[in-house]
């Protein structure tokens, strides 16, 4: 969290007051959780009005879903949902319990740089689709798909968009109306917010229909008392991401190239996953051959670098990363993968201590690998 | 705040200290003569090694070992060449994955099926040595254990007819060896048998 966060929301449990009461002490709580909807609305470009809070962007993708659902449970002829193979658990978990149920659900395939292909998707859009949902950045890879275009396409057969745009939430610019989509959610700590606490975007005059039930909150939208201090705590967090977003984006995507050109110097045989071109500027996935992925993880985690891995071994299951495998990265170099996330407060001395730790920790596994 | 990040490990201290200095790695340019050496695992799967063994007087008197995989499986192979360094064949043939995994001091329950390779790659190992010597295998009855009673299917036959690449599939397995069809009890664990087998040899 960022320290103006962390004073904000310390400053904010003062307002003791049920933001729902109309009291006094209610209605201090309530005016403050307004100006954070709004700083929240400038970062995204929508209206305020549109701002839903979440407990997180799980709830707000959970949310999504359930609405379209409900339609097609209502009848709708409209009874198609269209999404991608690279989602976040939160939508690909969503559409697996879904699909289970006789839901009809595509999930369209993207090419080797994590990228859905725009010819592709048109044949998965027609009259029949309720809802299209892609994320904005993918959270593994970093790459980012073509969210205006893609919305164009859906709304020219009549069907509703959503993006998730998580990862991309201040690494990049999220242009709600621009785009032209209809739901968008995010979450707070991606950009140095509090976590669980998150935000849907809802366009005016879309279908929708309540997750959680029981109150009046958000106009009925979403029940549940406010969490005034991190309501306040996310709209510093967001009024901080708008207002740097250019100089942060620029030295994010330094420092990611300065690591990448670096192991592409010192390591032999090294594959970049993902896009170059559309990429976030903070993520970088590399595979490295012949070292295994939680095995990297453990000896760096030694030197106090943490990374993530698309290994099946750190994951608990037999299956490496589904994101990697989707762009048709061999299984081999799946488990061999590690992401480097950059944020707000690394620095190139950091970068610099990496590119001197990681070659002999990667020349050390391959020295005992099976060759 | 200090945190201690060592306290929160996933592995126990043992697994650590074999995972971070490893005992008779096979280094690149060792030139090891061995009698015998074997392969189980797989890239694909995440887990591969390779073991060599010098044999004197049917006692392995020196090991070398390669693994591809995460830190459970490095430090079991490491372990198991400390534990066999020195011992008979019979006795080395017959090390269970659990007598490697109490070594270490356990092991997170996910990780013992899909990375103690070691044992079997230590009983491929010598198998190649005996096969490199032309005696037959005296080891493997002992520690054959029947797993289908109706139809006398042994553990060791299932690896075999696995290994071997004759049964590929359930079906083959059941068609070949006629497993499970009487009382049926044996089914569960002969699936999860074969696909331990299956991870370990590949096929």
């Amino acid at each position: 969290m960022a320290q103006e966060v962390v004073d904000a929301i310390s400053e904010a449990n003062t307002l003791f007051g049920n933001a729902s009461s109309m009291h006094g002490f209610g209605r201090e709580a309530a005016f403050a959780i307004e100006q954070s909807r709004e700083k929240i609305a400038a970062l995204l470009e929508c209206d305020p009005d549109e701002v839903v809070f979440t407990s997180g962007a799980s709830e707000a993708n959970n949310t999504v879903f359930n609405i379209f659902r409900d339609a097609i449970d209502l009848g709708s002829k409209r009874n198609r949902i269209v999404t991608t193979v690279i989602e976040h658990p939160s939508i690909t978990e969503t559409v697996k319990f879904l699909k289970k149920r006789g839901y009809h659900i595509d999930e369209v395939p993207v090419d080797k740089t994590g990228r859905v292909n725009l010819e592709t998707l048109a044949t998965y859009l027609d009259e029949d689709v309720a809802l299209v949902s892609v994320m904005t950045g993918n959270n593994e890879i970093g790459t980012i798909q073509p969210i205006a275009e893609i919305t164009k396409m859906a709304h020219a057969v009549g069907a509703y968009v959503h993006t998730d745009a998580t990862q991309a939430i201040g690494k990049i610019p999220v242009e709600m109306k621009t785009w032209g989509v209809d739901y968008l959610s995010i979450s707070a700590h991606k950009f140095y917010g509090p976590k669980g606490i998150g935000v849907l975007a809802v366009k005016k005059k879309v279908p929708f229909e309540a997750f959680v039930h029981g109150g009046h909150q958000e106009g009925g939208k979403r029940a549940g008392t406010y969490n005034t201090p991190y309501i306040v705590g996310f709209g510093v967090a967001a009024e901080l991401a708008k207002q740097n977003l250019e100089s942060e984006s620029s030295q994010l995507w330094h420092l990611r190239e300065m690591l990448r050109k670096g192991i592409e110097e010192k390591i032999p045989h090294v594959v970049v996953n993902g896009s170059q071109e559309y990429c976030l500027p903070g993520t970088l996935d590399v595979s490295f051959p012949s070292a295994e992925g939680e095995s990297i993880l453990l000896y760096l985690d030694m030197e106090g670098i943490m990374v993530s891995t698309g290994s099946a071994c750190a994951s608990g299951s037999l299956e490496p990363s589904y994101v990697l495998l989707a762009t048709g990265v061999d299984i081999e170099l799946a488990h061999g993968s590690i992401r480097f996330s950059f944020g707000r407060y690394n620095t190139e001395e950091e970068v610099l201590y990496v590119l001197e730790k990681l070659p002999p920790i990667i020349k050390r596994l391959r020295g005992m690998s099976t060759r | 705040m200090s945190i201690n990040f060592m306290s929160q490990w996933v592995y126990t201290p043992i697994v650590k200290d074999h995972f971070m200095n490893p005992r008779n790695t096979w280094v690149e340019d060792e030139h090891f003569a061995y009698d015998g050496i074997g392969e189980v695992g797989s890239l694909a799967c995440g887990d591969q090694m390779r073991i060599a063994i010098k044999v004197k007087d049917d006692v392995i008197v020196d090991l070398r070992w390669l693994t591809y995989g995460c830190a459970s499986a490095i430090a079991s192979t490491s372990m198991m060449s400390e534990m066999v360094m020195g011992m008979g064949l019979e006795e080395a043939y017959n090390l269970s994955p659990t007598a490697i995994t109490e070594a270490l001091g356990g092991l997170p329950e996910h990780k013992f099926h899909c990375s103690v390779l070691g044992d079997k790659g230590l009983r491929a190992a010598i198998d190649d040595y005996l096969v490199k010597q032309k005696r037959d295998n005296p080891f493997k009855r002992k520690i054959a254990k029947v797993i289908c009673e109706c139809k006398n299917v042994t553990d060791v036959a299932i690896e075999d007819l696995v290994k071997s690449g004759e049964a590929k599939t359930l079906d083959d397995l059941e068609r070949i060896t006629e497993y499970g069809t009487v009382c049926g009890k044996c089914k569960a664990q002969v699936s999860d048998l074969f696909d331990q087998f299956k991870h370990i040899y590949n096929t």
